[in-house]
This record gives C-alpha cells, structure tokens and sequence, in this order.
C-alpha cells in the first residue's frame, strides 16, 4: 500500500444511482435510531404534560385530552426544586474555578519542568480521578466527621454536612483529569515562550500567569463546560458527605424525592424533565466545548 | 490531536516524540532552565505542586491504605480502635462464604462489564462509524446520540422509570393496563438488572461514540483510499486497515468501559438502594458501613475487593498514555 502515492479518491465508486439508494437507507436507518435513542426524555416530557386523571381514564399511551403545565409547577413547588439548585451552584461554581486554577498550575509545572518525580506525580492523580470513589468513602467518612472547620463555614463545625467539605472533594478527585488534559495540551505550546519569559526577568508566578494561561483558554474553558456538567451530575458525594437533606445539590437531592415523594407519576415526570434540562441546555449552547474537553482527554497526541 | 489548532498564531509542539536523542539534549536542557529560577520561583513551584498533592494524598491515597488497614478489623467506629479489633482475614472470609449478597453483587458487576464491553460499546462504535462521513445532518445526528452522556445515571433512572413503571410506557404498550397484570421491570429481582442496563447502556453508547468519532477524524485518510483503491470494501477497510491503527483508543474506550462498570452506583441506589437484584460491590460499601450499618471493617473487605479489581483497568491506562514518556 505504502508505494501508492494516492491522489483523493472517491471512496465509494460505483454507479452513482446505487450510491443515492444507499445514502437514502442510512438516513433512515439513523432517523430511526435517532428517534428511538431521544424517547425516553421525549416519552418523559409527554407524561409531564398530562395530567395523572387523563392517565388513568385513557392509558398512558394515548391522545392527549389535556396538556398543561401545572405538572411543572407543582413539581417546582413541591419539591422546592428552586433551593436545590442553588445549592448545585453554591458547590459547582467554586469547585469548577478552584479546580481549573489548581490544575493549571500543576499542569505548567508538569509540563515545564522536568523532574523525575513528575510522571510519579501526574501518575497519582490520574489514578486517583480514576479510582471507584466507593473505595476511599469508609476512611473519608471517617475524616470528614473528625476535621474541625470554622463555624463560619459549617454549621455544625466539621468538614462533614458543609458545603466547603463536598466541594474539597471534588477539587481533589476532578484535579487528576484536569491536571492530564492540561499538561498535554500545554506540551503542545512552544516551551520557547516561557523560557523567554523567564530568562527576561520574569518571575514564574508571571509566566504562568501571563504567557501559559491566556494560550491555555480553549482547554480551559473546555474543561470548564465539561466539569460543570460533572459537578451538576454528582449523586455519590453529597449523598455520602453530606447528611442535611436540604443541602444537598440537585441531583443528590433526588435521593430525597424516591418512592412515595411524588404522589403521581406525572409531577414525577415534570420533576425528572427540569433537572436533566440544566444539562441538557448546557450542551446544546457549548456542545463543541463539551464534546473537545471528553476527546481533549482520551486522544492524546 | 490536541493541538490548539484553532489558535493559528501558536507555534506548533517542537517535540513531538521523543526519541532517545531528544531525551538527552531535553536533559541537559532542563538543567539549564533550573539556573533561571530564584529562589523565589522555587518556592512558588513546590506550593503549586506541594499544597495539591498533600490534599490529594490526605483524601485519596491516605484513605486507600485505610482501607485495605481496616478490611482487617471489626471496627464499628464507636470506641477508638485498639489492638482488640484486629480479626485477621475474618472479614474476606464471610464475605467470600456466608454473606448472602457479595456473589450476586460480583456477577451483577460482571455482567454490568459484560453488557458495555459486547454490545453498548460495539452499538457506540457502530454509530461513530455511519456517522463519520460527509453527510448532511451528521452533526444533529451526533447530537442526539449524545444527549444522555450530559445526564448523570441517577437523573437517566428518573427518565426510564417512566417507561418501565406499571403505567409506563412499556407495560402500556404490551397491553397491561392494570396494575395488577403490569409486569413490575424494576421490582421483579430477575429482570431489574437487564431494565437498568438497558438504561445505562443508552448513557454509555453516545460516550464511546464520541470517543470514537475523535479517533476516526485523527486516521490518516490516505490508509483508506489506498485500501480501497487496492479493492477493498468498507468492512474490510473498516475492520483490517482502520481498527488496528486506532489500537490507542480502542484501549482507552476499553479502560473506560471497564472502569465505568465498576463505579455503577446511582442508578441502582436511585431504584431500590440496591437490594432485591440490583446488588453492586460499591452499594455494598456503603451500605455496609455508612448508610444502614456501621461494619466499617466489613464494608472495607468489599473496598478492597473493588480496589483490587479497578486496579487493573487504571494501570493499563495509566501504563498505555503514560509509559511512552519514560520509555
């Protein structure tokens, strides 16, 4: 094959009757799957639109006789949906930033300088971000409810059931994945740069600062999308970590909103439907953000 | 592939692999560069690195050797832990012989494994491929693949609930109006598990599909026009000429396949805590020694059962994207 200089060739020669027949039937094939794989929240949106009466009088697949919104506003009262993402943002927002300026730091040096502990390093928050969380959770319940914290930051004085302590978590466990993407993607910018900088006089605060993280924006705010998302989708953490219902971010929260919390499965419906939507909106305004920070990770060089 | 190519002004990477030759002059390099840091920006470089890697020490890997330390007690956590609860390999023991739920939470896990690797992860490579093309209407159609990779398990339980409850969408469907006839997809413990992976299966297929269509896009498109010109057609240029040359990333869908199945934990918790059969080793941690019991000993037994099998997808991963450099 190697001594083929190819020039660009069609790959699907043949005539070019057959090549539309075909291009027809992959549409179909993909409409098709395409459907089946957007009917769950689709099928989830519907039942949120009915009222349970109508359910019951005419099944659950049927015309439907009376489509509202009063599913959703019950659902948004009820379960005081409101607070429960207040305090997804209370978490996210600083985890998000803190983990992106700890990252890249660690990531500059990293990348720059090597040392032979680095790859030790880099190696241990890798695996760290890989490990089951579950592993770590009997020891870390343990500290969690012996660290000592400032009332101002917890109610009842330990890093257990406090907002700082679930975020602490999530900047050490999502530090690894950002650290790994970060420290690739910086290899790729001219080391002369930085060393420029440094032979000018140029403290290190000031290179990282000025030179490596403004050319570090696209990867930054990739992961930035992407980590929001991850944050927003923790169920295992606050679950564990955090013991006061009413502060548990949204998705934990759904703990709370199991069996019998919903009288009728529509409000149910109407309830699931506006806590995958956050997301959802997330990724349809940033999707190329989202999908280069999963492929920024995996595809390395 | 992780250029910054859409920033055209940035030099392109002056190393790209590092052949023996470029490790040396890269040594003496380094030295060089260390002569241009103060004292100062030492200082700076070991907080950067130090203050990270003391947390990531003190919650992650501190916690770990706990663990396995403990899975060699009967600690309860009430009285300090002194000598007298050192049971040896009593927890192990139990856990492999008497505890009724460990065997059936290794084989929901197994087959947890067995369900992403044969036919999610195929069905998400399948798509990347018929998706990896010039076609109008790729990009929506990448889309919608990949809504549910945006939503946690917990939230896609909440989703499919409404197609397997007794007035769901399913038993509507099939006839059963009443709940009565209704066939009960997440209670009954012989079809829970296959509902809840029928669910989470539809989560990991637009993960590998993303993956994967990365990948595709990095082949070099000379290999599959030289293929086809010497008569090959697109299953032979897909399965001889492409899937080999995209061996890294086929092991890293892989390790993430893997290593998702094994952190299988909200959707199953979010059903039925885990009970009735929807057992999992990670609900069993927990369950065991933090939300219905207090056997932290015992809990860490199954803690370093899962430690002990995650271990083998995180090194592979860490050996396949890392080793090139020392090597």
């Amino acid at each position: 094959m190697s001594e083929i200089a190819s020039p660009a060739v069609q790959v699907s020669v043949g005539p070019a009757g057959r090549v539309r027949w075909q291009r027809v039937v992959l549409h179909l094939v993909l409409i098709s799957l395409a459907f089946v794989w957007l009917f769950p929240i689709l099928w989830t949106a519907f039942t949120a639109l009915r009222p349970y009466g109508d359910v019951i009088a005419d099944g659950a697949v049927a015309w439907p006789a009376h489509v509202s919104f009063d599913n959703f506003v019950t659902a948004w009262t009820v379960a005081s949906l409101p607070k429960y993402f207040f305090n997804t943002l209370i978490v996210a927002i600083p985890a998000v930033l803190v983990t992106l300026w700890v990252s890249s730091m660690l990531g500059y040096v990293f990348a720059r300088f090597s040392f032979r502990l680095n790859l030790f390093l880099l190696m241990m928050f890798t695996a760290g971000n890989l490990l089951p969380p579950q592993v770590i959770i009997v020891p870390l319940y343990r500290i969690y409810l012996a660290l000592p914290l400032p009332r101002l930051l917890s109610d009842n004085g330990l890093v257990y059931d406090s907002y700082f302590g679930i975020i602490l978590i999530h900047v050490v466990f999502q530090t690894g994945f950002c650290t790994f993407v970060l420290s690739n993607y910086m290899k790729t910018i001219s080391r002369e740069l930085t060393e420029a900088a440094l032979v000018d006089g140029a403290s290190l605060w000031t290179t990282y600062r000025r030179v490596i993280l403004p050319l570090t924006r696209p990867a930054l705010a990739a992961l930035a999308t992407l980590e929001f998302t991850f944050i927003y989708n923790d169920f295992f953490w606050a679950l564990i970590l955090m013991k006061t219902g009413d502060k548990r971010p949204i998705t934990s929260a759904l703990n709370n909103f199991q069996g019998s919390f919903f009288t009728d499965q529509n409000v149910l419906a109407a309830m699931s439907f506006m806590v995958a939507l956050p997301t959802i909106l997330v990724y349809i305004v940033l999707s190329k953000q989202f999908v280069r920070g999963l492929t920024l990770g995996s595809t390395k060089g | 592939m992780l250029g910054p190519t859409s920033e055209g002004d940035i030099p392109a990477p002056l190393e790209v692999e590092a052949s023996g030759a470029a490790v040396v002059s890269r040594k003496s390099r380094s030295k060089s560069r260390y002569s241009i840091l103060t004292r100062r920006d030492k200082t700076v470089m070991a907080l950067m690195v130090g203050i990270p890697t003391f947390l990531c020490v003190a919650l992650i890997w501190l916690p770990t050797i706990a663990s396995i330390g403990l899975s060699f007690t009967n600690w309860r956590g009430v009285t300090p832990l002194t000598d007298q609860n050192i049971v040896g390999l009593k927890n192990y023991v139990t856990l492999f012989t008497t505890y009724p739920f460990f065997w059936p939470a290794v084989i929901h896990n197994i087959l947890w494994l067995v369900v992403f690797v044969f036919i999610a992860t195929p069905i998400g490579i399948f798509i990347a491929v018929l998706l990896d093309r010039e076609m109008r209407g790729t990009r929506l159609y990448q889309s919608v693949f990949f809504v549910p990779v945006v939503l946690s398990l917990a939230i896609v339980g909440f989703i499919w609930e409404q197609i397997y409850t007794s007035q769901g969408f399913l038993n509507s469907v099939l006839g059963h109006t009443s709940s009565s006839t209704a066939i009960d997809f997440l209670g009954n413990a012989n079809l829970n598990i296959w509902a809840v992976l029928v669910a989470a299966s539809w989560r990991h297929v637009g993960y590998v599909m993303v993956l994967y269509l990365a990948g595709l896009k990095s082949v070099d498109p000379t290999l599959r026009e030289a293929a086809s010109i010497d008569g090959a057609n697109a299953r032979q240029i897909f399965f001889r000429v492409v899937f080999p040359v995209m061996r890294p990333i086929n092991i890293v869908v892989i390790v993430i396949t893997v290593i998702e199945s094994l952190r299988a934990f909200d959707i199953a918790y979010i059903i039925n805590r885990g009970k009735n059969g929807l057992e999992l080793l990670s609900i069993l941690i927990t369950n065991n020694s933090i939300s219905e019991a207090n056997l932290l000993g015992f809990g860490s037994a199954i803690a370093v059962v899962l430690l002990l099998v995650s271990l083998v997808p995180i090194v592979t991963f860490l050996v396949r994207t890392m080793g090139r450099e020392t090597a």
